[in-house]
C-alpha cells in the first residue's frame, strides 16, 4: 500500500451547542481524489474544520483516523505533522509576518531541529511554486494575507500545499470567488501533486473545479451526512440536473442542517 | 521628598565636585526648591503613590573620564554596537562617559556629540538655551523639579543648519552598579535644514537592587529639519523609573519616534510631541512588553498647533503574568490648527488571564476644519490565527512567538539601527518567554 489513510467513522459534530454532522463516514486513500459536494449550509466545511481540529469545532461522538493514529487525540500542529493538511475557505490573516517567513518555519516544522531547509533551497522551491501558480514574487515579502484580494489568498493556500506536500490534502472551497483563469491556475497546482501518495479531498458546491481536477469518488453531503455516492459521471448529473432529484430520491425537503 | 539624604548642602557639593559653572549650580537650587514644594505627577488610571522614588544612589564616580576602547566592553554591551563600521558613538557607564567618537567630517561640520557635562562646560550657552526652558519644564511635577536639581548624565546632541548627518549617532547608557540612579537628561537640537538619526539604549544588568530612573529627553527640530529619534529602554525589575520625551517641531519639521520601551520595574513613561510650525509631521510609534508583576503607565502625545500639521501615534503593547499596562493615546488639535490630522491606533496583546491592560484613547479638537481618527483595541492572541499556523504544523508556542513579533514588528522595524533592531527583537524574545 502506497500513502496515507484517512478514515471518518460515524463523525458527529456540534458548534456552539449545535449539531452539524450527523455520523459522516468516509475514506480517503492515497492516490485517490474525491470530491464533496452540496448545497450551502449541509455540513461540508464543518467536516474539513473538524478534521484539522478548529477550535470553535467540538466532535461529539464518532472516529477520525489518520493510518490508524487517532487524529481526534492530536493537537492542530500534530495533525499537520501527521500528515493532514486543509487548504481554508477563510484563511488567517497575520500582520508583521511575512509569507515568506511563514513559509519557511512551516517548512521547518516538518523537519528535524538542526535541519532546517538551507535559506538559498527554499527560496528556489518557492521562486518555482510561485511561477508554477503565477504570483508576484513580492507577495512572499508582504505580511500573510494581509490585504491579499480572494484569488491571492487562494493561491497562497495551494502555494503552502505544493510546499508541504501533505499525505491527504483537503481543499475547502479553493475555488469560490476565483475567476476562470485563476481557477485554472490552482487547479494546474492541485494536478501536479497528483500521485499514488497523495490523497484528496475536493470541497465545493460548483462542479467546475471538477472539469479541471477530475475526482475518483464523489459524494453529496445533506443534512450532516453523506447521502450518495458515486464515480466521476455523478458530478455530470448534478450539473445537468441540480441537487432535486437526490432530495425526492431520498424524501429529504430541506436539505440543510436546521439554520 | 521623604528622602532626606538630598538637601540643598548635597545639590550645592554635587555640583561643586562636577565643577559646574554657577548658572548652573543655580539652577539645581531653584530645581529643588520647586521640588519641595510641589506635587508628584498623577498619571492616569496609575496610583504611583506607594512607587519607591526614594531609594537610589545618586553620586557619580567623578573620576576624569577615560576613553576605554570597544573591545574593553563586555559582550552584554558591545552587541548592541555595530563594530564593523565606524561609529558615531557616546558611551556612558553609571553616567560617566568612558567612550565618545565622532567621525572626523562631521566633527568639521560643527556636529557636537557628547556628554552633558561635558556640553555645560564646553557649550554653555546653547545648554542654557535648551535645558528645560522650552520643552520640559521644572514647574511641571515634583520628578521634573527633582529632575532638574539632581540631573547626573545624558549627552548633548547639536546639529548645525544644513548638515545631513548619514549615519546614525548612538548613545549608550550604561548602569553597572545596580543601585546607580540614572538622573539622565538627553538633548538634541536639529537645526534649519538639517537631518539626523539618532539611537539610544539604556542598558542595565537584571537585578532586584532598588534604584530610581529620572530620564528627560528635549528635542527641538528647526525648520524643514529631519530628526529620527529610536530608543531601548531596559531597567532591571528593581528599578522604579520615570521616562519623558518631548519635542518640538517647527515649520516644516519632521520627529520620528520609534520607543522600544522594555523596562522590567514599575514605569511611566511619556512621548510628547508639540507641533508648532505649520506642515510639521510626528510619528510616534512604541512598543512595550510588560511582564512579572510590573506597572506601566505609558503615554503617547501630539499637539497639532500648526495649519496642516500631521500627528499619527501607533503604539502596540503586550503584557503578560502579572503586568499591568495603560496606554494612553492623546491627539490634541490646537484652536488655529487648520487642516491638522491626528492618528491614533493603540492595540494591546494579552498572554495571560492575569495580565491587565488598558487602551485609552483621547482626541480633544478646538479646531474644526481637521481629520481625526482613533483605533483601540485589547484582546488576546486570536485563537484562530494560531490554528491557522498550527494547521501548517507549526507548534503552538512558535505559532504564538510569530504573531507576537508580527504584532510588534510595525515598530521595531522603525528602529534605524541594525544591531539595535536586532537586540530590541532579543530582549522581546527574552520577555515574552
Amino acid at each position: 500500500m502506497s500513502g496515507s489513510t484517512l478514515e471518518i467513522k460515524d463523525l458527529h459534530v456540534e458548534i456552539d451547542g449545535k449539531e452539524i454532522l450527523k455520523g459522516v463516514n468516509l475514506t480517503i486513500k492515497g492516490g485517490e481524489f474525491h470530491a464533496i459536494m452540496g448545497p450551502n449550509g449541509t455540513g461540508k466545511s464543518t467536516l474539513a474544520s473538524a478534521i484539522m481540529g478548529h477550535p470553535k469545532y467540538e466532535v461529539t461522538k464518532g472516529q477520525i483516523l489518520m493510518d490508524g493514529e487517532d487524529v481526534l487525540e492530536m493537537e492542530v500542529d500534530e495533525r499537520a505533522q501527521a500528515g493532514l493538511f486543509l487548504a481554508m475557505q477563510y484563511p488567517s490573516e497575520i500582520s508583521g509576518v511575512t509569507t515568506s517567513d511563514f513559509l519557511r518555519s512551516s517548512i521547518n516544522a516538518h523537519r528535524e531541529e538542526g535541519d532546517e531547509i538551507p535559506l538559498m533551497k527554499f527560496i528556489k522551491e518557492m521562486d518555482d511554486a510561485m511561477d508554477y501558480l503565477e504570483m508576484d514574487k513580492n507577495m512572499s515579502q508582504r505580511y500573510l494575507n494581509e490585504g491579499f484580494s480572494g484569488g491571492e489568498k487562494k493561491r497562497n493556500e495551494i502555494l503552502q500545499l505544493m510546499l508541504l506536500k501533505p499525505a491527504i490534502g483537503i481543499l475547502d472551497e479553493i475555488d469560490s470567488g476565483l475567476d476562470i483563469d485563476a481557477l485554472k491556475v490552482v487547479s494546474k497546482g492541485i494536478n501536479k501533486l497528483r500521485n499514488e501518495n497523495f490523497g484528496c479531498l475536493i470541497i465545493t458546491h460548483y462542479q467546475r473545479l471538477l472539469n479541471y481536477v477530475t475526482p475518483d469518488y464523489v459524494h453529496v453531503m445533506m443534512q450532516g451526512r453523506v447521502v450518495k455516492s458515486g464515480g466521476p459521471e455523478l458530478v455530470e448529473r448534478l450539473e445537468s440536473e441540480g441537487y432535486e432529484w437526490i432530495k425526492e430520491e431520498l424524501g429529504i425537503e430541506d436539505e440543510t442542517v436546521g439554520e | 521628598m521623604s528622602n532626606d539624604v538630598f538637601t540643598r548642602d548635597y545639590i550645592e557639593s554635587y555640583s561643586t565636585q562636577q565643577q559646574e559653572p554657577t548658572w548652573m549650580t543655580d539652577f539645581r537650587l531653584k530645581a529643588f526648591e520647586t521640588a519641595e514644594a510641589i506635587d508628584m505627577p498623577k498619571p492616569d488610571k496609575t496610583k504611583i503613590t506607594r512607587w519607591d522614588f526614594d531609594t537610589f544612589e545618586h553620586v557619580t564616580n567623578n573620576q576624569s573620564a577615560k576613553q576605554i576602547t570597544l573591545n574593553d566592553l563586555p559582550e552584554g554591551i558591545k552587541k548592541f554596537i555595530d563594530t564593523e563600521k565606524e561609529q558615531n558613538l557616546l558611551l556612558l557607564r553609571d553616567n560617566v562617559r568612558e567612550y565618545v567618537h565622532v567621525s572626523e567630517a562631521l566633527a568639521k561640520q560643527g556636529v557636537i556629540v557628547t556628554d552633558l557635562q561635558t556640553a555645560i562646560k564646553e557649550h554653555a550657552d546653547l545648554v542654557k538655551q535648551y535645558f528645560m526652558t522650552d520643552a520640559v519644564s521644572v514647574n511641571e511635577h515634583k520628578l521634573t523639579a527633582l529632575h532638574g536639581a539632581l540631573v547626573n548624565g545624558g549627552a548633548f546632541i547639536y546639529v548645525p543648519k544644513n548638515v545631513v548627518v548619514e549615519e546614525p549617532i548612538q548613545t549608550i547608557f550604561w548602569q553597572d552598579n545596580s543601585a546607580q540612579a540614572l538622573f539622565n537628561h538627553v538633548i538634541l537640537v536639529a537645526e534649519e535644514n538639517s537631518e539626523v538619526t539618532y539611537v539610544e539604549n539604556y542598558l542595565a544588568s537584571e537585578t532586584e537592587a532598588k534604584t530610581v530612573m529620572n530620564v528627560v529627553s528635549e528635542v527641538f527640530a528647526k525648520a524643514n529639519a529631519k530628526v529620527s529619534y529610536g530608543s531601548v529602554d531596559h531597567f532591571a525589575h528593581g528599578t522604579t523609573s520615570y521616562i519623558n520625551r518631548r519635542g518640538l517641531a517647527e515649520r516644516d519639521a519632521k520627529i520620528e519616534w520609534a520607543l522600544g520601551q522594555m523596562n522590567d520595574g514599575d514605569t511611566i513613561s511619556e512621548n510628547v510631541t508639540h507641533l508648532l510650525g505649520d506642515q510639521s509631521v510626528c510619528y510616534a510609534k512604541a512598543v512595550s512588553v510588560g511582564r512579572g508583576d510590573q506597572t506601566q503607565n505609558f503615554t503617547a502625545n501630539i499637539v497639532n498647533h500648526g495649519k496642516h500639521t500631521d500627528g499619527i501615534i501607533l503604539q502596540h503593547g503586550v503584557m503578560k503574568d502579572k503586568a499591568t499596562g495603560i496606554f494612553h493615546g492623546i491627539g490634541k488639535i490646537e484652536h488655529g490648527g487648520t487642516k491638522a490630522n491626528a492618528e491614533q491606533e493603540s492595540r494591546v496583546l494579552m498572554l495571560s488571564k492575569h495580565a491587565r491592560g488598558d487602551a485609552n484613547p483621547i482626541l480633544l479638537i478646538d479646531e474644526d476644519d481637521v481629520t481625526a481618527g482613533h483605533a483601540a483595541s485589547v484582546g488576546r492572541v486570536d485563537p484562530v490565527q494560531l490554528y491557522y499556523l498550527m494547521s501548517r504544523g507549526i507548534s503552538k508556542q512558535e505559532a504564538e512567538r510569530l504573531i507576537i513579533h508580527g504584532f510588534l514588528a510595525p515598530v521595531v522595524n522603525e528602529i534605524p539601527i541594525e544591531a539595535v533592531r536586532k537586540q530590541l527583537t532579543d530582549v522581546i524574545e527574552g520577555k515574552v518567554y
